[in-house]
């Protein structure tokens, strides 16, 4: 893909390396998914939480933080501003608190197609494209309406 | 009984839960069975059966690592189907398993197109996410005016959506700019604060490739910068002016003011500051007010607690560095504070940051801190600090080296530290220095031997390349030796056998250069009038061997004889060849040694020989420009693009021992020269009696004269070339000062010595990289919707030019401008007026450029 400025991937994974959330917004083989998904695991989990939340990935940037036992972490190209996604990443997990009051991650595994709709909702092609909280639980309710 | 089969299958199917749980309770085998078991329910026609197998399909494909490409059709019945929520199930395996190589993926045009059109939002909006993920070129074509139409929708969820596909769409079909751009600009002016983040982000990602393209929309932006209060906005237009600001200074000037309001706010927030910060640091460093709130906010960062923000600043301050080093020296105690965090990361800044601060003056203090900071560290950072020391050291040919006697005692230092990983960056400065700086050869000689007589070194693979730079320049500059003796032992010691061949062969090179030096020492100092080649003094005095006495040089030519014999039989033909040829040479002029210590003939075969070795070896080796062959010119009448396949057929045989490659027309003039090198590498090589280059050349000549061009020609060229270094100007003599080779003195105590330089520098030139021809169909697409950009707005623009002109400043400023503008455009604009036509469409009325207003 010839975009740069926009997030690659988003996963999440417990401290096992056991992915529970990919979304890749760029085309990847299989196999490659693997290899990343494994790397980025690796990258993160033996970092010490006094650490920065910031890592470099092959030719971009993952920024990751841990809530429990669940890694989410984000590539993002090198010149992004790692603060805001930061920011991204912690909307993400109270918009997904707010719907599984205390998400563990047991709710994430049996409702996976409901976080995918929330994150699709959240992101689209690699760009943030709402912001409010608010904004994304109404949506929400409407789409159950129609299922 | 089929129907009745399926009504069994479909009322006992197994939803995405009960799939779930039985993963959870055993894996391998249940994925294989329940496998089974989706690919017989997607079969089915019930669509309601077909979503659930897929939707667990999908869930395995995401989570578990199995293939779903099969299944595409399926998908695409699926998303047929009138219910949402089968249409999200199809839609999001669509998403997750299409690539442009899955055959079905022109059925899903018209679904998508219809989608696209229906009353129903959401499903608008689930085939604009489907759209935004898998988009083809084709797709993006096709459903171009639907995209259009979108962007124009009453509801701002649509809208806000098709926003953030336009950009996939113009990625993948630059026409589509002429349809949607002016939409998208008009999307600027929205006071939805989400919409206006979709189409700023857009312009992001537009602006970052091509940022002149929309250098016309300033204005636009400018008000969203100053108006906007939500912050991820803020953040895009940021990155947008960084790169407009960058190619237009003036801009820099008027975006400065807001940008600093908004790092003055009370409780900004972080990430926004950051990115003003970096804004300054990058695009508008030359505001000064600009430029020191920045640093001045970056030392918070710095001195704060957590981590994060530490990292950042440090990562700021490097953006600043190039440019106002004085930013980064003000915050030194921090910089030197990080270095001991625990984070890597922040310790690598750090170390980037510490190596920009040094100068001539305190690289001695700094690399003596770092290397401290080497021997303590684990070793990937150990070799980051070894490298980041190397590298700023060397630059420019190591413009900052006042000391190259420290400087070479810190290069031996490095090989000692236990991690060190750098070998062969050391060994090209080693060899570097040596060729390059006469004064410091001493000094390099003497951490030559102190690398090459310790044993324990031999043992450490990761030194090999630094032995091997020790022992060149120790057989090289073997004059500055103190004790030729004690080299060559170290050479010849029986741990070199851990060496590679090809290092050990070196060695063996180096042995011999030290041998025919003391020969010719030998055999001088006996000579009453010939000048004693041993007593070359360098500039701190200190005096050479000054003579060998009969038992000193036979001691040392049987030491040689000795440590030689073992190799002469060895497998490594580069070793053997080497050897051979050293104790051939002892065998000639053994006997020599003896009888000149009884009679006083000087002109003997023996002493012959070895004066025509000193010879050899007396011819100085000087660095090579990496564009030298480049340099040289070819000789009239060669005819470089001849194709030289007849000759395949007449010489084949022949021809075999030289490279395959050499047949290539465009190598005639390379494989000439090959040879010459080659046959100076002979020359220059042990082979008693030694030819000269020319008369070898000849000799080939003879034996392939048919494959020669001319040999009037060539023999011109020869003899350009043939005659060694000191006349063509690839080969500088190392005492000859080029242009920039000296730097005016500071207050230093002994005088720097002369870095022998080459006039364009060493480095090889790298081609930039040609522009994808989609980047530039891109930009032509919106340099020629922005100047035809709604006539309606023009209208509006001179409305607006009116009163703007009474705040103009000067009036030639803004004319110039113009004036630029025009004839940048009339250019652009003359050359797409032919390709218009070709499209059909009628040709641009010349209007008056606009200027953003921002520059009035």
């Amino acid at each position: 893909s010839n975009l740069s400025l926009q997030i690659r991937f988003i996963l999440l994974q417990n401290r096992q390396g056991k992915t529970r959330l990919a979304k890749y917004y760029v085309p990847l083989e299989e196999s490659e998914k693997h290899k990343v998904e494994y790397e980025v695991h690796r990258l993160v989990v033996n970092r010490d939480s006094k650490f920065t939340n910031f890592v470099e990935f092959r030719t971009h940037k993952v920024i990751y933080r841990r809530y429990a036992g669940l890694f989410f972490s984000l590539c993002v190209d090198i010149t992004d501003n790692e603060l805001a996604y930061l920011e991204c990443i912690h909307l993400f997990v109270e918009i997904l608190d707010h719907f599984f009051s205390n998400v563990c991650e047991l709710d994430l595994v049996f409702n996976f197609h409901k976080v995918y709709l929330i994150l699709d909702e959240f992101i689209l092609a690699g760009e943030l494209q709402e912001t409010s909280k608010r904004a994304i639980i109404e949506r929400m309710s409407e789409l159950e309406k129609l299922e | 009984m089929a129907s009745s089969n399926s009504l069994m299958d479909s009322l006992f199917q197994r939803s995405l839960e009960d799939l779930i749980k039985g993963l959870r309770l055993g894996e391998s085998t249940f994925i294989s069975r329940s496998l089974e078991e989706i690919r017989r329910e997607i079969k089915l026609t019930d669509l309601s059966t077909k979503s659930v197998a897929l939707q667990k399909l999908s869930y395995l494909a995401a989570l578990h690592g199995v293939d779903m490409a099969w299944a595409a059709f399926h998908a695409v019945e699926v998303v047929s189907s009138s219910r949402f929520a089968h249409k999200r199930i199809g839609y999001h395996a669509i998403a997750q398993s299409f690539s442009d190589q899955t055959p079905v993926m022109l059925l899903i045009t018209n679904q998508l197109r219809k989608d696209l059109n229906s009353s129903n939002e959401h499903e608008v909006s689930l085939a604009l996410e489907c759209l935004a993920r898998i988009g083809t070129d084709d797709l993006a074509r096709d459903l171009t005016s639907e995209v259009f139409t979108l962007l124009g929708s009453s509801k701002a969820l649509v809208r806000k959506k098709a926003i953030g596909v336009v950009l996939r769409v113009f990625d993948k079909y630059p026409d589509a700019v002429k349809v949607c751009f002016k939409r998208l600009v008009e999307n600027l002016e929205s006071s939805d604060p989400q919409l206006l983040s979709a189409v700023v982000g857009v312009f992001c990602e537009l602006t970052a490739k091509d940022p002149r393209s929309y250098l016309p929309l300033a204005p636009e932006f400018y008000k969203i910068l100053v108006d906007s209060r939500n912050n991820w906005v803020l953040i895009k237009v940021l990155k947008i002016f960084a790169k407009l600001a960058s190619i237009e200074p003036r801009l820099a000037k008027k975006v400065a003011d807001p940008v600093c309001e908004h790092m003055r706010k009370q409780n900004v927030g972080k990430s926004l500051l950051f990115e003003c910060i970096r804004t300054v640091f990058s695009s508008l460093s030359d505001q000064e007010t600009a430029l020191k709130l920045a640093v001045a906010k970056i030392r918070e960062f710095l001195v704060d607690d957590d981590p994060n923000l530490k990292y950042l600043g440090l990562h700021a301050l490097s953006i600043v560095a190039p440019k106002h080093l004085w930013a980064v020296l003000e915050n030194k105690e921090a910089v030197v504070k990080a270095m001991s965090d625990e984070d890597p990361n922040v310790k690598l800044e750090a170390l980037h940051l510490l190596m920009a601060m040094v100068n001539e003056d305190n690289v001695t203090e700094i690399s003596r801190i770092l290397m401290n900071y080497a021997l303590k560290s684990d070793p990937l950072f150990c070799n980051e600090i070894i490298c980041s020391v190397l590298l700023p050291c060397s630059r420019n040919s190591y413009e900052i080296i006042v000391d190259f006697d420290w400087y070479l005692s810190l290069l031996g230092e490095m090989a000692r530290v236990p991690h060190c990983q750098r070998g062969k960056e050391i060994e090209h400065q080693l060899i570097d220095i040596g060729t390059r700086v006469k004064d410091a050869r001493l000094e390099l000689v003497r951490v030559s031997r102190a690398l090459l007589i310790d044993p324990a070194l031999l043992g450490n693979q990761f030194l090999y390349p630094i032995l091997s730079a020790a022992a060149w320049a120790s057989g090289e500059y073997v004059e500055f030796s103190k004790s030729p003796y004690e080299i060559a032992e170290a050479l010849l010691q029986p741990r070199t056998c851990l060496l590679p061949d090809s290092i050990r062969a070196i060695y063996i090179h180096s042995a011999f250069k030290v041998l025919v030096f003391s020969l010719g020492a030998y055999f001088s100092a006996q000579q009453p009038t010939s000048p004693p080649l041993a007593q070359e003094s360098t500039s701190s005095g200190h005096s050479m061997v000054n003579g060998f006495t009969y038992n000193s040089i036979s001691s040392l030519v049987n030491m040689i004889e000795l440590g030689l014999c073992s190799l002469s039989g060895t497998i490594d033909v580069e070793v053997q060849e080497r050897a051979k040829n050293i104790l051939g040479f002892i065998g000639m002029i053994k006997h020599e040694i003896a009888e000149k210590a009884t009679s006083q003939n000087s002109e003997t075969e023996g002493h012959r020989a070895i004066a025509f070795m000193e010879d050899v070896f007396s011819e100085e080796l000087g660095p090579v420009s990496s564009t030298a062959q480049e340099k040289v010119p070819l000789p009239e009448g060669l005819e470089l693009n001849e194709n030289l396949e007849g000759l395949q057929e007449i010489c084949r045989e022949v021809l075999e021992p030289m490279a395959e490659s050499d047949y290539s027309s465009d190598k005639v003039s390379f494989s000439v020269a090959k040879l010459r090198i080659r046959d100076q590498e002979e020359a220059s090589s042990s082979l008693p009696p030694p030819l000269e280059s020319s008369s070898l050349l000849a000799e080939h000549r003879k034996r392939h004269g048919l494959y020669y061009l001319s040999s009037q020609k060539s023999e011109d060229h020869n003899d350009r070339e043939g005659n060694d270094n000191n006349t063509s100007n690839e080969y500088p003599p190392a005492n000859e000062i080029s242009v920039d080779s000296f730097k005016p003195k500071k207050k230093i105590s002994k005088p720097r010595p002369v870095v022998v330089k080459l006039d364009e520098g060493d480095e090889p030139k790298r081609k930039p990289d040609a522009s994808s021809s989609n980047d530039e169909s891109l930009s032509r697409a919106i340099q020629t919707a922005l100047m035809g950009k709604g006539k309606g707005k023009e209208k509006e623009k001179e409305i607006v030019k009116e009163n703007h002109e009474m705040n103009v400043d000067t009036e030639n400023i803004e004319q110039s401008s113009r004036r630029e503008k025009k004839n940048k455009k009339n250019g652009e604009r003359s050359s797409k007026r032919s390709s218009r036509r070709q499209r059909g469409k009628e040709a641009s009325v010349t209007k008056p450029v606009e200027v953003p207003d921002l520059l009035l």
